[in-house]
């Protein structure tokens, strides 16, 4: 065997080393050092994301290892680098609460296992063979479920950590089923040879394979009717996870669905999955919108907006083009800072007054205007309101979609579109409550911690910067047009 | 009589019935528990079938039952984590009483 294979793993070998030092430091150190963990973590982190978008500039080439099972590009590189942004927020809004009292002996796990899953998140991106997939999609699953569960004293992290598991281990059985008539009808496991085999097939089998994939992954994506869990699990868990929990490993596995989608299924694109993935898509935006208006718990609110959200980066997949692929890594890149921004305001005002309550927010103008006017542009962006990132991620992923050309495509962008006014409507609540409500408010004035503020201050750039810097659009669509991904659309 | 692939596909295809169809009507988190583990194995057998009759030439189908019966104990082992904290919260593994949190 030939080890320099392992070097095409640049990224994944950075990220294990940044693991181990984790690992190392939390258990060799001294306790009354551990306090530095989370600032360690997040140090290291931004280090290796320097690091990465350093090297996929520098050189960007199209690497196959271990006889094609791996497979790396500048487009992977590109998803895997919007992950690595999203992460460092992540571990930066989250030090309060992991030096907090009740979290103090559980603090490592916290990092390890968000690492760990992490980890799984690139197998699964970078995987050109069903194995290593099956390996990536359940590391960056399992370890979530012990991370929701990671609030041992209040009842809600239990009950969400079960409603995880259970939904993750019933999801993950559907798919391998699926797996197995795929493996039945062309026996093989690699992505391209399945690609190959299925040209010109058609069956009854094939339809029922297809179905339990795009079942097994719309669970991990809560794509409507699979995604009863993510309300309860994104309330129960505790703040910082359920912000991983909503953009990382829902960006992650919008790009691994893309990929299986284009490269294993795509030779039977028109004739099997494109009307399972149009009525998914209307399912998830209308019902994502309509369940979203009736909430009043701000972190179940976040969760029917991000089903909704999903259902806006199925659009990129199902427009099935490069200008797809860099619609939707962008809208990835965007929804993660705005979706950051907005959990960073419900974490601050959870760690200083436990109020996560819609009714709480009500006058917050009045007494923290800085962090009302964060979650503002936050809601702006998420609703897409110009000129905010959010409006040119929707713009771009709409047009990549009309390229279809045909009518069907024509009415699903037109209920998208009539979709945005929707949850125009509840973002805006978020906003009226904020600024318009003449009630005092719940919420005295507090000080939020300097890396609380930190993460805020990072994601609000993001989203007033990246909408206007054309250049990161444009770098997408160039990568994705001369990616391996490209001879995949027809 | 000769035995052939359908007599193995027929039993892995019920038994991934009877795990969905348990794992939507039971109370007992625990016999939620089993009836996954009952699909995951239809799962595999169906692989081990698969490769045995219809692609012997190569093992490819043997390779990931045995990955995919790895991850099935550790994600058992996790759910029964999870399931005993619950235990000790509420003195109950009735799947019914998790209903804090609705709509």
């Amino acid at each position: 065997m030939d080890y320099s294979q392992f070097l095409a793993m640049k990224q994944e070998i950075g990220l294990l080393i940044v693991f181990l030092l984790v690992f190392l430091y939390d258990t060799f150190m001294p306790r009354r050092s551990l306090r530095a963990l989370p600032g360690f973590a997040a140090v290291l982190m931004l280090v290796l994301t320097v690091g990465d978008i350093l090297c996929s500039c520098m050189h960007s080439t199209s690497v196959t290892a271990f006889a094609g099972m791996y497979e790396t590009s500048a487009v992977i590189s590109a998803i895997k680098n919007v992950l690595n942004v999203g992460v460092f927020i992540v571990l930066i809004q989250s030090v309060k609460w992991a030096n907090s009292e009740p979290m103090e002996y559980r603090r490592g796990e916290f990092y390890e296992l968000l690492l760990v899953t992490l980890f799984g998140m690139y197998l699964m991106i970078s995987a050109r063979h069903f194995l290593l997939f099956i390996i990536g999609l359940e590391a960056a699953s399992l370890p979530l479920a012990a991370m929701v569960a990671l609030d041992k004293n209040r009842y809600e992290s239990h009950e969400a950590a079960v409603k995880y598991m259970l939904t993750a281990v019933f999801s993950s059985a559907v798919f391998m089923m699926g797996l197995s008539f795929v493996y039945g009808l062309t026996g093989s496991l690699y992505f391209e040879n399945i690609y190959f085999a299925l040209t010109n097939q058609f069956s009854f089998m094939l339809v029922m394979a297809v179905a339990f994939v795009i079942a097994g992954i719309g669970f991990k994506l809560s794509l409507v009717p699979f995604h009863l869990w993510t309300a309860d699990v994104y309330q129960g868990a505790p703040t910082s996870v359920t912000s991983y929990l909503s953009v990382i490993s829902k960006g992650a596995a919008a790009f691994a669905f893309l990929v299986i989608l284009a490269q294993v299924f795509g030779s039977v694109y028109s004739r099997v999955w494109e009307w399972m993935l149009y009525a998914l898509i209307i399912l998830t935006i209308t019902i994502g919108n309509l369940f979203a208006i009736r909430q009043r718990n701000m972190k179940r609110f976040l969760a029917f907006s991000s089903v909704s959200q999903a259902g806006y980066i199925m659009l990129g997949v199902i427009a099935f083009n490069t200008m797809g692929v860099a619609a939707m890594i962008y809208y990835i890149l965007v929804y993660v800072f705005s979706n950051l921004a907005a959990f960073g305001v419900i974490g601050a005002i959870e760690n200083a007054t436990g109020k996560v309550s819609m009714e709480d927010y009500r006058g917050l103008y009045k007494t923290n205007p800085r962090l009302s006017f964060a979650m503002m542009l936050a809601m702006f962006s998420l609703a897409g309101i110009p000129p905010f990132a959010g409006f040119f991620s929707k713009f771009f992923i709409f047009t990549s979609a009309l390229n279809q050309e045909s009518t069907a495509i024509y009415v699903l962008v037109l209920i998208a579109l009539i979709n945005t006014i929707i949850s125009l409507y509840y973002y805006l609540l978020v906003v009226k409550a904020m600024f318009i409500s003449e009630d005092d408010c719940q919420i005295a004035w507090f000080r939020s911690s300097c890396t609380e503020r930190l993460g805020m201050w990072i994601a609000v750039a993001g989203i007033l910067l990246l909408g206007i810097v054309s250049c990161v659009y444009n770098h997408l669509l160039d990568i994705s047009s001369v990616s391996g991904l490209a001879a995949y659309f027809v | 009589m000769e035995i052939t692939a359908i007599y193995y596909l027929i039993p892995s295809l019920i038994m991934f019935c009877c795990g969905v169809y348990g794992f939507i009507t039971r109370k007992n988190m625990i016999a939620m528990l089993i009836s996954l583990e009952l699909m995951l194995n239809a799962v595999d057998v169906n692989f081990v079938v698969f490769n045995r009759f219809l692609f012997p030439e190569q093992m490819e189908g043997m390779f990931f039952t045995l990955f995919a019966i790895a991850i099935a104990a550790a994600e058992t082992a996790l759910a029964i984590a999870i399931i005993i904290n619950i235990f000790r919260a509420t003195k109950n593994v009735d799947v019914r009483g998790l209903n804090e949190m609705k709509f």
